[in-house]
């Protein structure tokens, strides 16, 4: 019943549902305050699933299993195998901020962590409409309870409790417009809503009205103007490991799920959705740029340094089709796939950077936290001056290229409105590299509050060193990641 | 590994090595493996030019391979006539700015060290750059040690001086940027600089471009009036920062002019060419005047470079060969003058921490030795016949006079101004009775400062006796270019 080249498809996700199941069950029995067993485990898990999905993506055959409701392709097995990775590196940076303020009491925020993993791995894969529905849920009420972890802290329950209003009336309004994507065109799976869209004999009002509640839900999980406000509270109300966990690998997810709906599912209707899409990301990178001038805590400011690179990764989005045709597809949504990528892997090591200083129930929310840390430690302010200038935009750090990438599928569209969004789109990067610049400033320019030279443990030394270095190397040699994104969209796109 | 490759990256791996291993602990080793590394990045460029074939306008120790595919970007080095002088001068200023900060710089030696090792051979990644999208790098990345070598060593007015500098340079680039997209896609997808040469495109589009490429260059060079930043700049960063801004950094946005603005849009620069000879004039007379009143020594010669990079960008949009030979040599020549003038100020100021001239006078009687140092560099920027400044200044007026009699007086004007300001500082600081206690207990030049002002005054007189080893290297490219300017695009 189950064909076995077919399941073999999901095995990533199974290994990793039995490994959770699993490591949930043992970590009963776990005493130790730093949970080595559970955290040994995740982190051996996240590896062999990541390493599995690379395989799979390596192999570049599409699968489809369980009658269609689940693909396996190459640009799924990729942002699953980068999810994964980026899950493992949350882990590795938020067990000691974890353990020093009683987060680890119970193991639960490994188990959390990778149940989200699997509902963001459900999201990848998903085919079907319900099925991407079901992976957005479980990564959704898996990520509210993280946010509520620190149950005695008041910014914390805050924070969730914001984020599970909205994000249950956001999941809401995503399900009204697929219901009424179902009631248009009568089937769930992806595919079939593509052919009978295509076929054109829909009523358009109708797609059109499911879709705009779709896109509300989107937005709201990518976190563009307006349904941002979420953002900035949740990103510093929430612990600081979590506020990584939520600001890291989902974004991969979502733009999964953005893909899948509105590309794989929705493309002839691209002409609105396009003019939505850019509509969201020129006011997201009017009020991210803009109001994160204004904020002294860190990580508000990087949450709304959020809202406005995932506003400049939607400017990629917007540039597939030119005309009604389908020709620059490939080469908008692939630079749009290493936007988001590149971003994840410099969020990483920021938030790394942030919590290594953390430590020693001292929280390093504020910008002037990060004061003199040239003096006190040259490596870890250096790693973060690294992701600061890629989040800029400034060469030759990775995060130019991405810019590059959007501006270049924006600029090729050949139309002059996206030429003068190209320039917009630049001129918010200047105002963006101010705060970034600020935060530079007050790491190697400010003297610094505190002498103490920073410690850390060796896992996390090792895993920023490489995370850093990272950024850095690829900013020199970015060609094969390039290439990665370009050959799974295409892949993707083909099948 | 090619030369140029060499070149570039010896410079950035000292750097790296530096930034890594570096200690104030030991920052003596720090200090001597800093100026090794200087010195051989310098060496290494010296084969370029003894290799280097005068006859031919083509590009020389080319070096080509596929960098980015995904965007067709290569990795295509090459040197001509007017970039080779240019790489030199960089790998020449880097030891002289790492020996001038020998003594001052206490604190972080090593990333002091090692910003200016990066910075230099990503400023010659820049000269020798032949893809639109590696110049782009190379052109970006040297803001990020420029604006932490200000941040961090500079005055007390240091953090709104780095910001301006990186932000206002960053506005004008991100807008090239734009414009190298835009070219990329009219190209077909390609970032080849000979390619885009060749490119026609039409009146309004180059037009554009031409002001995209503006907006970059002219805050870079700097041009009246985006030129507000280079003094606050200037007055803020420590001394070996203003040298190899003043020397380096400003020739970048010149040299983007010759590489890109003219050769890529000719139709449009020989539209506009008569806005960049205006400004340079302004820039010239009105930038002049103001540096004639100014109180701080180090001001007073940011705006006298202002103004010596007007005749640089008169002399490239008078469109002739004397004219862009003789602002090409101008740029040479005002980068050992310009550069030692601030090592002059930085002297006075290690002793007596302050520019302002008030505080000095008749420091020729306890600095015998740094004052003739002092005073030939003066003369030098004024244009004096026998030093580097007054060759290319020369050569610009002449090719100014030819072109418009009126262009040429005005521009000629300016030996006048640069004469008032320079010597008016000159006798006020140098010259006269001793103004204060202090000054007279100042301890004249060691040896270290002594080389150092030494092998500037050499290479300045040096210029100025003989230049002919530079126009010799210009000539064939920068006929070539003027050629390939004078032809149209329009399709």
């Amino acid at each position: 019943m189950i064909d076995y080249m077919a399941g073999s498809s999901v095995w990533p996700e199974l290994i990793l549902l039995v490994m959770t199941c699993l490591i949930a069950m043992l970590d009963l029995g776990v005493r130790s305050p730093h949970r080595n067993l559970t955290y040994v485990l995740a982190l051996v898990t996240l590896l062999a699933v990541a390493a599995l999905c690379a395989a799979q993506a390596l192999d570049g055959k599409t699968w489809y299993a369980f009658g269609n409701m689940v693909v396996s392709d190459t640009m799924g097995n990729w942002l699953k195998c980068f999810a994964a990775l980026s899950v493992a590196v949350t882990l590795v940076y938020g067990r000691p901020y974890a353990a020093d303020r009683g987060m680890l009491a119970g193991g639960e925020i490994f188990t959390l962590g990778l149940f989200a993993l699997l509902g963001m791995f459900v999201m990848i894969s998903g085919n079907h409409l319900l099925v991407l529905y079901l992976g957005l849920e479980l990564l959704t009420l898996c990520s509210y309870a993280m946010v509520a972890l620190r149950r005695d802290h008041a910014k914390a329950t805050e924070a969730a409790m914001k984020y599970f209003v909205l994000g249950a009336l956001a999941s809401g309004f995503l399900l009204y417009g697929l219901s009424m994507l179902y009631g248009a065109t009568g089937s769930l799976d992806v595919g079939s809503v593509f052919k009978a869209v295509a076929s054109g004999q829909i009523k358009h009002q109708v797609m059109v009205l499911g879709l705009v509640f779709v896109v509300c839900g989107l937005a709201f999980k990518l976190g563009v103007v307006p349904f941002h406000m979420w953002v900035p509270d949740v990103y510093q109300g929430a612990p600081t490991a979590v506020t990584l966990m939520i600001a890291g690998a989902p974004k991969l997810a979502a733009f999964a799920i953005t893909m899948r709906l509105l590309v794989e599912g929705l493309l002839p209707l691209a002409i609105d959705w396009q003019q939505m899409l850019a509509l969201l990301a020129v006011a997201s990178l009017l009020v991210g740029n803009l109001a994160a001038i204004a904020q002294t805590n860190l990580k508000r400011m990087l949450a709304f340094s959020t809202i406005s690179q995932m506003g400049f990764m939607l400017l990629g989005l917007i540039s597939g089709v030119v005309n009604g045709g389908t020709s620059s597809a490939a080469n908008a949504y692939s630079s749009s796939m290493f936007y988001v990528v590149t971003y994840v892997l410099t969020t990483l090591a920021s938030f790394g950077v942030i919590l290594l200083l953390a430590r020693d129930g001292f929280e390093s929310e504020e910008v002037s936290d990060l004061a003199g840390l040239n003096q006190r430690s040259p490596f870890y302010a250096a790693v973060m001056a690294i992701c600061l200038f890629s989040l800029a935009g400034v060469p030759p750090m990775v995060g130019f290229y991405a810019k590059l990438s959007v501006l270049q599928a924006l600029v090729s569209t050949g139309s002059s409105w996206a030429l003068w969004l190209a320039v917009f789109a630049v001129v918010m990067s200047l105002i963006g590299a101010f705060y970034y610049l600020r935060v530079v400033k007050v790491m190697y320019f400010d003297p610094p509050l505190t002498a103490t030279t920073v410690s850390a443990p060796m896992d996390v030394r090792v895993v920023l060193s490489i995370n850093g270095a990272l950024v850095l190397l690829l900013g020199l040699l970015p060609g094969g990641l390039m290439a990665l994104c370009a050959q799974a969209i295409v892949r993707t796109l083909g099948s | 590994m090619g030369l140029l490759s060499l070149s570039i990256w010896m410079p950035i791996f000292f750097g790296g090595v530096l930034l890594a291993l570096g200690r104030d602990e030991h920052a003596q080793s720090v200090r001597w493996l800093a100026l090794v590394g200087a010195l051989a990045s310098f060496l290494v460029t010296l084969p370029l030019y003894s290799g280097f074939q005068l006859e031919t306008a083509d590009l020389q120790w080319v070096e080509k391979s596929l960098w980015i595919e995904r965007f067709q970007v290569h990795y295509h080095l090459g040197v001509d006539g007017i970039s080779l002088w240019l790489v030199l001068l960089t790998a020449f200023i880097t030891p002289v700015v790492v020996l001038a900060g020998w003594e001052v710089i206490t604190e972080r030696v090593n990333q002091y060290m090692g910003a200016f090792l990066i910075l230099s051979g990503l400023m010659v990644g820049v000269f020798t750059a032949q893809d639109a999208m590696l110049f782009y790098v190379f052109f970006e990345a040297t803001l990020i040690p420029m604006y932490l070598i200000i941040g961090i060593w500079g005055g007390p007015n240091k953090i709104y001086a780095a910001f301006k500098f990186f932000l206002y340079t960053l506005l004008g680039s991100l807008l090239m940027l734009v414009a190298l997209i835009y070219l990329y896609a009219q190209s077909g997808g390609s970032f080849d600089l000979a390619t885009w040469y060749q490119l026609p495109l039409d009146s309004q589009v180059q037009t554009l471009l031409f002001f995209a490429f503006f907006a970059a260059f002219a805050v870079k060079v700097p041009m009246w009036p985006v030129h507000t930043w280079l003094p606050d700049v200037h007055v803020e960063a420590p001394t070996g920062g203003s040298a190899v801004l003043a020397a380096i950094m400003l020739k970048l946005g010149a040299y983007g002019f010759l590489r890109f603005s003219l050769p890529i849009v000719p139709d449009a620069s020989r539209e506009w060419a008569w806005l960049i000879i205006a400004l340079s004039l302004i820039a010239v007379i009105y930038v002049g005047l103001v540096a004639l009143v100014q109180e701080d020594m180090k001001k007073l010669v940011a705006y006298s470079s202002v103004a010596h990079m007007g005749f640089v960008s008169l002399g490239f949009f008078i469109l002739t060969p004397l004219g862009v030979s003789g602002a090409l040599v101008q740029m040479i020549a005002h980068g050992f003058v310009s550069a030692a003038m601030f090592l002059c100020i930085g002297v006075l100021y290690d002793r007596m921490h302050s520019r302002l001239i008030a505080s000095y006078g008749g420091v020729v009687a306890s600095m015998p030795r740094f004052a003739a140092f002092a005073l030939f560099f003066a003369m030098a920027n004024c244009g004096l016949p026998g030093t580097a400044g007054f060759v290319g200044e020369w050569m610009v007026i002449l090719a100014a006079v030819k072109f418009n009699f009126w262009v040429g007086l005005a521009a000629a004007t300016a030996l006048i101004f640069g004469a008032a300001y320079t010597l008016w500082m000159v006798k006020r600081v140098y010259l006269g009775p001793l103004a204060n206690v202090e000054v007279s207990a100042l301890q004249d030049i060691g040896a270290r400062e002594y080389l150092v002002l030494a092998t500037l005054a050499v290479a300045v007189l040096a210029m100025g006796l003989y230049p002919k080893p530079l126009t010799d290297v210009m000539d064939a490219s920068v006929v070539k270019l003027l050629l390939h300017v004078a032809q149209t695009k329009l399709p």
